[in-house]
């Protein structure tokens, strides 16, 4: 009973940090976000980095750890989105060179405004801006769906949508054209093209990986149907994360030992996220996703006025409530197949 | 006298104001790289190999970070996926409703 007396088993020593972090919180924080980001698709940097902070993690090596991290947790949700037929790799392919294009233009935005001036302050009102408008466009959205169903109009098989902008955008008859198997429909290839070297450019100009912009964007503008929006973003979110993690190890600022051990936690959270869509409806992940978009913006703004305790403390209020939201629905949904299951060999035998 | 207190008070708080800058200007601020260097003398084992990595060879260790990143990922993915088929789950198809 030793090992319960001498607390010391729970601090692992990181060696390039050169700091003794308490283990199981870097389980827990990958464990979230690694339900959050399954169930969503997309990285979750932001929720990271403070969490990270709190278990006394230097900051300069916070970043590069979590986008480490996010690369390997990622990995594994698109592996099991994959099973789902949730991921459209020729899409992933394709909307892979506007990211990569449109991060690197992002970037050196960045850095020639940065030369300029000051911009720290402008680029996160620009980010609260997108924000703002992304939660108001998915709950418009939700709104309109609502008010559409209740009057009995069905757009088609996927059912009732509010925002159907994407029918316009696909009537863009640009060759080539390109037929989407898995995510069911035909577009010129420069919608995705464009779409993403749009969303690239942001996330680099915002310095974000770009899952929180990509996955509206894939689902109102291109046209996928969400649980496709969320298994391809993933995809993405994937590549770039690992070509993020060379860059700032090249850098010198990450903790690997860290990194595989929030990974072990997303692992297993990353099952249930994912799970979890297969018992949601499109606009269940829609709506949540707002409220992880607002609580995000609110703690940008808490930030920028420098309240960062109370921005911290709302960013891990809002993991935790939409942790519990999304384990609920896994869980909750997987009985209810166990129980028909068993029910229907029963009827059988 | 109340003048003389207010007074006092508004040079104590620019005292308080000027003194760090001065004190910055005497030699702290600016904007010097920052060297990180793992600590290699309390870690063994391939703990230290890598440590020992990251200080001389930081390419080489940006790419172990990648592989191995990547390959702890499909580990686990391949894990996990025997593990959840124990569950008894169709982990194969869902239906698509938006609404």
């Amino acid at each position: 009973m030793d090992f319960l007396a001498n607390a010391n088993w729970l601090y692992m020593y990181m060696p390039i940090a050169g700091v003794k972090i308490f283990w199981p919180g870097l389980v827990l924080i990958g464990f979230s976000v690694g339900v959050i980001g399954g169930f969503f698709g997309m990285g979750g940097a932001w929720m990271v980095t403070p969490g990270l902070n709190i278990l006394g993690f230097p900051m300069a090596f916070a970043i590069g750890t979590d986008i480490a991290h996010i690369a390997g947790k990622s990995m594994v949700s698109t592996m099991r989105h994959s099973k789902f037929g949730n991921v459209d790799y020729k899409l992933g392919f394709i909307m892979l060179i506007g990211t990569m294009v449109g991060i690197e233009c992002g970037a050196q935005l960045i850095m020639l405004l940065e030369r300029a001036g000051n911009v720290g302050s402008v680029v996160r009102w620009v980010y609260v801006g997108f924000l703002a408008l992304i939660a108001l466009m998915v709950f418009y959205d939700y709104y309109k769906a609502v008010q559409k169903k209740k009057s009995g109009e069905v757009d088609g098989e996927r059912g009732t949508e509010g925002i159907t902008w994407y029918k316009t955008l696909h009537r863009l008859n640009i060759p080539p054209m390109v037929h989407f198997k898995t995510a069911g429909f035909t577009c010129s290839a420069w919608l995705p093209i464009m779409v993403s070297y749009l969303t690239g450019v942001l996330a680099g100009f915002l310095g974000i990986g770009g899952g929180l912009l990509r996955m509206p964007a894939l689902v109102y503008l291109i046209g996928c149907p969400t649980h496709i929006a969320v298994g391809t973003d993933l995809f993405e979110v994937m590549i770039s994360g690992l070509y993020g993690a060379f860059t700032y190890t090249l850098k010198g600022r990450i903790e690997l030992v860290a990194v595989f051990v929030m990974l072990t936690g997303a692992a297993i959270g990353a099952q249930i996220g994912t799970v979890a869509t297969k018992y949601s409806k499109g606009y269940g992940i829609r709506v949540a996703f707002g409220f992880a978009v607002l609580g995000c913006m609110v703690s940008i703004i808490l930030k920028q006025y420098g309240f960062t305790s109370s921005a911290t403390v709302l960013i891990l209020g809002t993991i935790s409530v939409i942790c519990i939201y999304i384990i609920k629905i896994m869980f909750q949904g997987a009985a209810q197949e166990l129980r028909e299951k068993r029910r229907t060999e029963m009827l059988g035998s | 006298m109340k003048n003389i207190i207010t007074k006092l008070l508004a040079l104590v708080a620019m005292a308080c104001l000027m003194v760090p800058e001065v004190l910055w200007a005497g030699g702290g601020g600016g904007d010097a790289p920052i060297v990180v260097v793992a600590d290699t003398r309390v870690v063994h084992g391939i703990m230290r190999y890598f440590s020992n990595l990251y200080n001389t060879d930081i390419l080489l260790f940006a790419v172990w970070t990648v592989v191995l990143t990547a390959a702890y990922g499909c580990f686990l993915g391949v894990l996990m996926d025997k593990l959840m088929g124990l569950t008894g789950l169709d982990l194969k198809s869902r239906k698509i409703v938006e609404h």
